[in-house]
């Protein structure tokens, strides 16, 4: 699905065949990495520290791309790499087509002052200035007039919730709203590219979590693209249309979130998969049955009665014939309804205690719904029927999605998680601890 | 004396003096008409302002100076500098006093003035600070006599003289500390300058400057002091006031006279220290 949207959407960045090594005779370093040597075998051989080998990427116009990997991956230095904070050692990064590693000082600066701004994770608001002197700051080196620079400030400011906030000084505000600084700073001088390097990492949880959904919402109105560097798989899972996963300084996979999750490329991004709660990441779509039977409206009590015998269920939906969800039938019904030679399951369907979904409910949030037993109908947009969710069914799809990289006794926990809604990892295995005794 | 005749028969001795004698004699002639020059502006200038502020009542100039410390560091310290300077006056040392905080403010004015601008450098260029480190080490372990002697045939025995090696002494503080004020900057913070397209310019005036100004003001702060202990070892070359004073009580055998123009030397070495060490204060605070 990703693959159309790329070919159609326009290449913002474009990183090719991108090194960086430092120390001195960068070069060589290039040339070992090339030769297929290890960054600690170079390191070994010549002291030369390779931060990034060999990485090529896209990033599509209004994309949000999330790098991903542990620290010494290489990841904030690729991104320091894109805006040329650092300078790359070998290869080309095109913004807009425009290599901006053949650029002079000025046209460097202009390229950064149009087209970039970047968000840090120590937030890196400048200490002496008030908030709303901060959000400027970007239209101020630009020379822009006070009074339209000072407006466009507040705007931004008001942007991420700050309203009231310009006189205050960095030092005054809690560390959420510090980032909020650095983003509305950001988005002042209205920039294509966001880079946000670990931008929400120095935050606490909750907070972080809180300012996630805010820059997804935000981004919804203000259409950026996004370059997003996290060592955080379910931030970069929740953030990204699409991953890349870095390690050692080179990619060792690049796709979207479900991709990663759902088909590892190597043991490495298996073990980081391993630790992810698939629940947050699985859809309602993902873990359907899509066969089930159902009964149409005109079928009649008795052919909805054979239905339910012949799959051995003791209730089914009914749709109409154009897919439509019209509710739940119980076998009890059914046989009622034929005792009373009812021709239309119309009067014996249940039409207001049914349980839908749209496909993309997280699977999470359905944990609380099949716990009371009933079936799950999971409807599109136009309310079409398109498959069921039951108990059995969540757990077989994420014993499925975990059976080539997890070990044996793994199921077990994920099935105790899906035994108690709602709660966190230990709190599961916990009271899967009691059932088993 | 043993192990240097020893030395001197197996490798014959370097003539390190000879050498930089030559060297200096060469520079004193090639130099002569400038540093004349130079020489004369400084000797009226400061002639004139000592003499201007000695046509004034010693009342008169204290309660100026009580008032700059009263503006800059609050009422606590312009009291402690009021009674200070009553003593000073009152112990017959007002005139000598006036003279050593004049060269003091010569000397400093002309140590900030070259030293901010090269540590500025020495701050932002990696190269200019590792040439510049250990000739700041070199200045700074110098006994601090030696350079009043080639200060001699350039500038004359004086005042000019006793700035000129004064300055030379005092620099190293100013250059070090605004180096160290802009290198501290947190790198995410030049980062998020340049990041945004600052010029280097742009980047030193928002940022750099502003926020080593605390250090750059403690290092000023120690020019100031040093050149005050410099100006007093510079009577030996005849620059008079206090160090003056203290100079010909040694040769006069008098340690009581000794002693109160040390004293007079403490109580100006509190009073700017205290003064200048408030700005810098202030200058954090606001920051």
């Amino acid at each position: 699905m990703s693959d159309n949207n790329s070919e159609k959407a326009n290449v913002k960045i474009s990183l090719r065949n991108v090194y960086k090594v430092f120390g001195k005779n960068a070069a060589r370093g290039v040339e070992l990495s090339k030769k297929g040597l290890s960054k600690d075998e170079i390191l070994e051989k010549t002291k030369l520290a390779v931060g990034v080998s060999n990485v090529s990427f896209d990033v599509y116009e209004g994309e949000t791309l999330v790098v991903m990997g542990l620290s010494g991956s290489g990841k904030s230095t690729l991104i320091r790499c894109v805006n040329r904070i650092m300078d790359p050692t070998a290869g080309e990064i095109l913004i807009d087509d425009v290599d901006i590693t053949k650029l002079n000082d000025d046209e460097l600066r202009e390229v950064r002052r149009k087209k970039f701004s970047m968000v840090f994770q120590s937030f890196a608001l400048f200490p002496h200035r008030r908030v709303i002197e901060n959000v400027e700051y970007g239209l101020e080196i630009q020379g822009v007039d006070k009074e339209v620079r000072r407006e466009k400030a507040e705007t931004a400011l008001k942007l991420v919730g700050l309203d009231g906030w310009g006189d205050y000084y960095p030092e005054n505000l809690s560390g959420g709203m510090k980032q909020r600084v650095g983003l509305a700073r950001a988005l002042s001088v209205d920039p294509d590219i966001l880079l946000m390097d670990e931008a929400f990492s120095a935050l606490d949880p909750l907070i972080r979590s809180d300012m996630q959904d805010e820059l997804i919402a935000l981004n919804d109105r203000v259409r950026k693209t996004i370059l997003f560097i996290t060592h955080d798989l379910d931030e970069a899972l929740k953030m990204g249309d699409r991953i890349v996963l870095m390690k050692d300084g080179y990619v060792v996979q690049i796709g979207t979130p479900e991709e990663i999750l759902t088909n590892p490329a190597d043991e490495y991004v298996q073990r980081f998969v391993a630790n992810v709660d698939i629940t947050k990441v699985l859809t309602a779509q993902d873990v359907m049955k899509i066969h089930s039977p159902v009964a149409f409206v005109k079928d009649g009590p008795r052919v909805a009665l054979r239905k339910m015998k012949e799959h051995g269920l003791s209730g089914m939906f009914v749709v109409k014939s154009s897919g439509e969800l019209v509710g739940h039938l119980t076998a009890d019904k059914a046989a009622q309804a034929a005792k009373n030679e009812d021709k239309w399951l119309d009067q014996v369907t249940d039409r207001d205690s049914v349980l839908s979904v749209p496909l993309d409910q997280p699977v999470r949030t359905l944990f609380p719904m099949v716990e009371s037993g009933n079936p799950i109908a999971v409807v599109d947009e136009d309310h079409h029927f398109k498959g069921v969710i039951v108990r059995g069914s969540i757990l077989a799809a994420l014993a499925e999605s975990h059976s080539d990289s997890t070990s044996i006794d793994e199921p077990s926990e994920l099935a105790s998680k899906v035994l108690t809604p709602g709660s966190n990892n230990e709190a599961a295995s916990d009271e899967a601890d009691k059932e088993n005794n | 004396m043993g192990t240097r005749e020893l030395m001197g028969d197996i490798i014959p001795q370097v003539p390190l003096s000879d050498w930089i004698e030559s060297i200096l004699s060469v520079l004193t002639t090639l130099l002569s008409t400038a540093t004349r020059a130079v020489s004369t502006v400084f000797r009226n200038g400061i002639r004139g302002i000592t003499g201007f502020l000695d046509t004034l009542p010693p009342i008169v100039l204290i309660l100026v100076l009580v008032g700059i410390a009263w503006a800059i560091a609050g009422r606590r310290i312009a009291i402690g500098s009021f009674l200070g300077f009553l003593f000073i006056w009152n112990i017959g040392l007002w005139g000598a006093m006036v003279s050593t905080l004049v060269l003091v403010f010569f000397a400093t004015i002309l140590a900030v003035a070259m030293g901010l601008p090269l540590g500025i450098v020495a701050g932002l260029s990696d190269r200019f600070f590792l040439i510049v480190k250990p000739i700041l080490d070199f200045m700074q372990t110098m006994p601090a006599f030696v350079y009043l002697i080639p200060a001699i045939p350039f500038f004359g025995l004086g005042a000019t003289s006793a700035i000129m090696s004064t300055v030379i002494f005092s620099i190293p503080p100013t250059i070090r500390l605004t180096a160290l004020g802009i290198r501290q900057i947190d790198k995410e913070l030049v980062e998020a300058a340049d990041s945004f397209g600052s010029t280097t310019y742009q980047k030193l005036v928002k940022l750099q400057l502003p926020l080593s100004l605390p250090t750059v003001m403690a290092g000023i702060n120690q020019t100031i002091m040093l050149a005050l202990s410099m100006v007093v070892i510079a009577s030996m070359i005849g620059a008079g006031g206090l160090g003056g004073e203290v100079w010909r009580a040694i040769q006069r055998l008098r340690p009581g006279d000794g002693f109160a123009a040390g004293l007079a030397v403490v109580i100006l070495a509190m009073i700017l220290d205290r003064v200048t060490q408030k700005i810098a204060a202030q200058d954090r605070k606001a920051s």
